[in-house]
């Protein structure tokens, strides 16, 4: 099933069995129409730009930026190549959206970035695909095939002049390619190690050439914003934060899954939609935009709409829309062990401060986890953090020292009570219990 | 070195690219000569690079970096168990326990008979289906409790 449940749903609407990918159930559901009319009635790059821009849709891999403001940035009549890249290396701990965009909907992520060639004047595009998903990669290369046979794709589309080429590369294991000029060293068929910016990829891209690139989500709404105009896609939401999300719903709830609502519906709305807390346990705290966005504590989130100003006012991120969800069986301290380790594990390597200071992070919240943590400790790692924050080439480094922050902030006390005491608050068997895994027979 | 059949796939990914980018190929090249090989002896990287017309040390450098390729043999199935948190919290730390008692090794190793590697992988993008477990690098096997876990392995022959 698509969705698990969904309040308007535009994205995933009408998008039942096992064919709804295929390009004869798009086009039965209106697929394809809006290419046509910008093609056929003279529509120009500044009409679809223009649409985009008052739809306030704002970039749905995390950043939240405003897609029409990053289409502008395009120097679209530079002459030569110029790309569009799809970022669908959904790799951030909690997110799992665009997934099942791509394994239900893939030809709207297809019409979307032909139609943002068109309206940046670029000729060729590619969808990086996350390589653990390969069913998913493999389905859309099908689309592709689909779209490419249809005459969608290729040269002359439609009998026009405008000709757009699209293919799917797949990652192959790192989360850093989803940021997206590692992603582009990665297409280039290198090591994924982000670039310094400026130049931004707007003029200095795929290749060195022109390009820009955008989240699955944010392709896939591009068709529906054309077909039901920018304001009512705003309207859908609330004032600057335009439409409808999908939310990932992960862990202690009765029904995690994929939510597409509203921009600007509560949380507490979503957590009904998710069937609850898990046991009907108490709610503890809510990472509400990814592993990178800093953790809340239950009764501020409570208090919070899912839009990206809300969540930023309750101290957070709406990031890419993941939210993890963690009851009162929950160890804070061995929480942000495992997110330490993540971001350990995944750092490029190329800035000291990230590649060091996460390996630094994770020692001492392991050691912390693991009953032999010093007093100091605490301010050990707020000195760490401290300096890889705002130190490094990518956004790896804040997304690595957020998470820390935000723990000792909220749950600084269960950190203190583990060093104290050597031990955890949370009994280990009631941790097994939060976790819902059924029980290892003896 | 290679198959008719990868040859096939090589050059069906080449196409992918502008001419003068061959070495965009290289991540799908390793991938479909570790499909072929089992894992990717330094010769097959070699061979990889002489096909895009790449220095051997640039694709050895995409190959120790991503991690789905196997610089070193292993199983005849490679298990990876996604511990991130989101799974965590849904059971992927007990289903790699299960999974561990079950084949009597660790993360990174290989059973003696040379059948199951387990791995500890990252964040697989597939959350709310925890614990998830990927097979071979294609297979995304989702909901793993222990039931579904003991069907698992009895249909690895």
């Amino acid at each position: 099933m698509a969705m698990l449940g969904a309040i308007n749903p535009v994205l995933m609407a009408g998008l039942n069995g096992d064919d709804s990918w295929r390009l004869k159930d798009y086009v039965a559901r209106g697929g394809y129409e809006q290419l046509k009319r910008i093609l056929q009635t003279g529509m120009t790059q500044e009409d679809v730009i223009g649409e985009v821009k008052k739809s306030v849709l704002r970039g749905r891999g995390g950043a939240g930026f405003p897609t029409g403001l990053k289409w502008s940035f395009m120097p679209r009549s530079f002459p030569g190549d110029k790309y569009v890249v799809c970022n669908t290396d959904e790799g951030e701990p909690g997110t799992f959206k665009d997934r099942d965009i791509m394994r239900y909907n893939p030809h709207a992520v297809i019409e979307g970035m032909i139609i943002a060639g068109f309206a940046m004047g670029a000729n060729r595009g590619y969808n990086y695909v996350h390589g653990e998903i390969w069913e998913i990669y493999k389905r859309f290369e099908e689309a592709l095939d689909e779209a490419r046979a249809a005459g969608l794709l290729g040269q002359n589309i439609l009998g026009t002049q405008f000709g757009f080429e699209l293919f799917a590369h797949h990652g192959y294991g790192a989360y850093i390619c989803g940021e997206e000029t590692a992603l582009l060293e990665s297409i280039e068929g290198k090591k994924g190690q982000p670039r310094f910016k400026p130049p931004f990829p707007a003029s200095f891209g795929l290749y060195g050439r022109p390009t820009t690139i955008n989240n699955t989500e944010t392709f896939a709404s591009i068709p529906f914003i054309l077909k039901m105009g920018g304001e009512e896609f705003l309207n859908l939401g609330k004032p600057n934060n335009g439409g409808t999300k999908l939310f990932s719903v992960s862990g202690h709830v009765n029904r995690p899954g994929n939510y597409e609502i509203p921009l600007g519906t509560p949380f507490s709305t979503l957590l009904e939609m998710c069937g609850g807390m898990r046991g009907g346990r108490k709610l503890k705290a809510v990472i509400p935009g990814g592993s990178s966005a800093p953790v809340m504590p239950a009764d501020v989130i409570m208090d919070c709409t899912m839009d990206y100003d809300s969540i930023s006012k309750g101290g957070s991120m709406l990031g890419s829309g993941a939210v993890i969800v963690m009851d009162e069986t929950v160890c804070m301290v061995k929480a942000l062990e495992r997110l330490s380790f993540f971001y350990h594990e995944e750092s490029c390597g190329q800035c000291t401060p990230c590649r060091e200071g996460t390996a630094w992070m994770y020692k001492v919240v392991h050691r912390i986890e693991n009953g032999q943590g010093k007093p100091e400790d605490l301010d050990l790692l707020n000195s760490v953090l401290g300096n890889i924050a705002g130190r490094t080439i990518c956004a790896l480094g804040d997304a690595a020292a957020f998470p820390v922050q935000s723990f000792l902030k909220h749950f600084g006390s269960e950190f203190e009570y583990h060093i104290e005491h050597k031990t955890c608050l949370v009994p280990k068997d009631v941790q097994w219990a939060g976790s819902g895994f059924h029980k290892i027979p003896a | 070195m290679f198959s008719a059949d990868t040859l096939q796939k090589f050059a069906r990914e080449v196409a992918k690219y502008p001419a003068e980018q061959k070495q965009s190929a290289v991540m799908a090249c390793l991938a479909h000569a570790q499909e072929e090989k089992g894992w990717l002896p330094p010769e097959a990287i070699e061979a990889v690079a002489d096909y895009l017309g790449m220095p051997p040390i640039a694709a050895y450098e995409v190959a120790s970096f991503y991690n789905m390729y196997d610089l070193k043999p292993v199983g005849k199935y490679k298990i990876t168990v996604c511990t991130n948190l989101p799974c965590a919290l849904s059971g992927g730390y007990h289903a790699g326990e299960y999974l561990q008692q079950k084949l009597g090794v660790g993360y990174g190793e290989t059973t003696a008979d040379g059948k199951f590697t387990l791995k500890e992988g990252e964040c697989m993008g597939a959350c709310g289906d925890a614990p998830v477990f990927i097979v071979n690098n294609r297979s995304m096997c989702s909901h793993m409790h222990p039931e579904q876990i003991d069907k698992l392995l009895e249909e690895c022959k």
